[in-house]
């Protein structure tokens, strides 16, 4: 303490218990309120690099598939933005099953939107009534559905098992036009994503009249 | 100088006590923390705990110097950390092993929470800052899953992260926006693994501290569930129900962490799979974004709440409406609520009654699985009873506590299971079990005989 001019006196002092002077209340709230916008500001772009980089958003260009050497009854399974998609070719008969199934159905006619392209609303939901192409992730969590083609009890999917798809995470079941079956987790039937024939043996997914992709 | 504080202590102490509360902070934490001096088996579960983080923190570091955090090379680095870094398995296997006794050493801190209601005033806060701690254990627990990036790091991730997706109007942005990209990719690795390793752990060492300090001010609860700081006090002014932490529990947990090591290392050595629960097999493959593994099913820690997620199914929100419409009538004709929340209170769960028909049952399972969790939050408020140990309350209400346990275990072996419609059933009457619990605990927890209270705590002298 070795200052030459005495600073230690009580002139200055305030009154602890005074209320607060509105002038300064003012300007701490201003100051406050300023910072905060700065901050709320600085948030924005740390925010914002949680979105798909654009590598990402790139990466979901169509992809294009040769559908003539699927044997009847079975699949192929193709990648499109990092999901399976899968192109069935079904049989007559498991057409013909299709229809039976209306009233076990949670959405038979796929009314519901967003998961159905306006060509895809028929009973087999697809393009050409043969070739079923959907987006193999189940709507209720994203798990991707296994394929049971059995019909019958064999499978543990009961006596009246026609062929369809099964979700193992949470036990959702969708028929052969990937139509899911009332009173299970999963609310919707699977995607079909945008599609269109290149020649009759080859579609393109990812794109059609709608989706420039 | 002026100015300088007195201290009593001398020397080096008395130098770092003049700058730092060192002398001041250890009597008020440790040497002169009065803990009951009743506690039982079930009080070292906190100090377990707290072992337990530590272990998790530094394994963790050194794992962090060989693990890859890139979707082409994380599963190749962790089998890299297994067979060639030098006791890199050892390291591995104390992590994972520690991830599900943190889970078993934490519900059994919060099943004696709530048997000696530990969370009653004025220890709500104390509560509060656990079930936070809770929540970041389940969020560290599922980030830190993904990482291996085996089958099961995959699918568990696409599933928990779906769960966004269920919410109205912004879900599908939102998993998008969590996800970084349209499927969980490289990027979410990433990301997951700076949760992992830097923002969640912060977090939690943060509330743990605020536990502790929460903890201290208000004072240890204890078997009898008696304020020993209200009972008598010898001529010094202490409880004298109450012992010093340090030396007394501090040594007395050192032999619960001596019985919790034994344990620890018989899993580390001879079992760090445990039968595919602690580290399930099919996330020894790599993750394949193409195929869903036949059964898939989250780490058993998850599973109770998991089984909740599942049981609401579409019929079952029909049950949980007639439930809130039931609730919304007795609460109006009934309860003791005043004016205007005599309406209100019926009236919101109308709203939800018509809102659980109204949205999605997959949006009402995510709110089942956070809202099962959430809950806990309340559970100062809900409890009604005169006394606050299970020693005291009427038998009956241990049948409750019992049932709910017994619950909380079905509907956990439930959730490794597959779905099947006999299991669904049984898991659907399980959540109401658990909703009932709670939602109703205003009602049960005041009725009944209750016994009388002690003076002072029950304590037999060794």
């Amino acid at each position: 303490m070795s200052q030459d001019t005495l600073v230690h006196d009580d002139d200055g002092a305030v009154d602890p218990n005074l209320p607060p002077d509105p002038s300064r209340r003012f300007w701490v709230t201003t100051a406050c309120a300023v910072g905060g916008v700065a901050g709320v500001a600085t948030a924005v772009p740390l925010v914002s690099t949680f979105s798909p980089s654009e590598k990402a958003r790139a990466a979901g260009a169509p992809v294009e598939v040769d559908v003539g050497d699927i044997p009847v009854g079975s699949m192929k399974t193709v990648e499109w933005r990092g999901k399976p998609v899968w192109i069935m070719h079904r049989s007559p008969e498991q057409l013909a099953g299709l229809k039976t199934l209306d009233p076990l159905l949670a959405d038979p006619q796929s009314k519901r939107p967003g998961f159905t392209p306006p060509y895809a609303e028929n009973e087999g939901r697809s393009r050409k009534p043969e070739l079923f192409v959907c987006v193999g992730i189940c709507t209720h969590l994203g798990c991707s559905p296994t394929a049971h083609f059995e019909t019958g009890g064999g499978g543990g999917l009961g006596a009246d098992w026609q062929g369809g798809f099964l979700c193992p995470c949470h036990g959702s079941t969708f028929d052969l036009a990937g139509r899911v079956f009332k009173n299970k987790p999963a609310p919707d039937n699977l995607e079909v994503p945008p599609y269109q024939y290149l020649t009759d043996t080859r579609i393109i997914v990812g794109v059609d009249e709608d989706n420039k992709a | 100088m002026a100015g300088e504080k007195t201290v009593e202590t001398t020397g080096l102490l008395g130098w770092l006590d003049r700058r730092f509360p060192v002398t001041s902070t250890w009597k008020a934490h440790l040497s002169e923390y009065y803990a009951p001096k009743n506690f039982n088996f079930w009080y070292f579960f906190g100090s377990l705990a707290l072992l337990v983080l530590v272990l998790q923190i530094v394994t963790g570091i050194f794992l962090v110097m060989h693990y890859k955090p890139d979707a082409e090379r994380a599963f190749q680095s962790v089998e890299y950390i297994m067979r060639e870094v030098p006791w890199g398995w050892l390291v591995r296997y104390m992590h994972s092993t520690g991830a599900s006794m943190f889970f078993v050493v934490v519900y059994l801190h919060m099943l004696r929470g709530l048997l000696y209601g530990s969370y009653r005033k004025p220890r709500e806060l104390v509560w509060i800052f656990g079930v936070a701690i809770f929540l970041c254990l389940m969020a560290e627990a599922f980030f830190g899953y993904l990482l291996p990036w085996g089958q099961m790091s995959y699918w568990g991730a696409q599933v928990i992260v779906n769960l966004f997706a269920a919410i109205p109007f912004i879900g599908p942005e939102l998993s998008i926006w969590i996800r970084g990209d349209y499927v969980v990719s490289d990027a979410t690795l990433n990301r997951f693994f700076a949760f992992h390793v830097i923002a969640i752990p912060l977090v939690l060492i943060g509330l743990v501290a605020a536990h502790l300090v929460a903890l201290h001010e208000v004072g240890s609860n204890n078997p009898d569930g008696i304020e020993i700081k209200q009972g008598p006090k010898d001529k010094y002014g202490r409880p004298k129900d109450g012992i010093p932490f340090h030396p007394f529990y501090s040594v007395h947990d050192l032999v619960g962490v001596a019985g919790f090591l034994l344990v620890f290392a018989a899993i580390v050595f001879f079992a760090p799979e445990m039968g595919g629960y602690f580290l399930e097999f099919n996330n020894f493959i790599p993750a394949d974004s193409l195929k869903t593994p036949p059964h898939i099913a989250p780490v058993w820690y998850f599973t109770p709440f998991y089984s909740m997620l599942r049981a609401t199914t579409d019929e079952f929100t029909w049950v949980l409406a007639g439930a809130a419409v039931l609730g919304a009538i007795v609460l109006f004709a009934k309860s003791n609520l005043k004016g205007f929340l005599r309406v209100a209170v019926p009236g919101i769960l109308i709203v939800v009654a018509v809102l659980l028909r109204v949205i999605d049952a997959k949006f009402w399972g995510v709110v089942a699985m956070g809202g099962t969790v959430v809950i806990l939050f309340f559970l100062p408020w809900l409890d009604h009873s005169p006394v606050k140990s299970i020693r005291y309350r009427p038998t009956w209400h241990k049948w409750i506590y019992g049932i709910f346990m017994v619950n909380f275990l079905v509907l956990g072996y439930i959730g490794t299971q597959p779905p099947s419609p006999p299991l669904n059933l049984t898991s659907q009457i399980g959540t109401l079990l658990y909703l009932a619990f709670f939602f109703l605990m205003p009602v049960w927890s005041r009725l009944g005989t209750f016994k009388q209270v002690p003076d002072r705590v029950t304590f037999h002298a060794h």
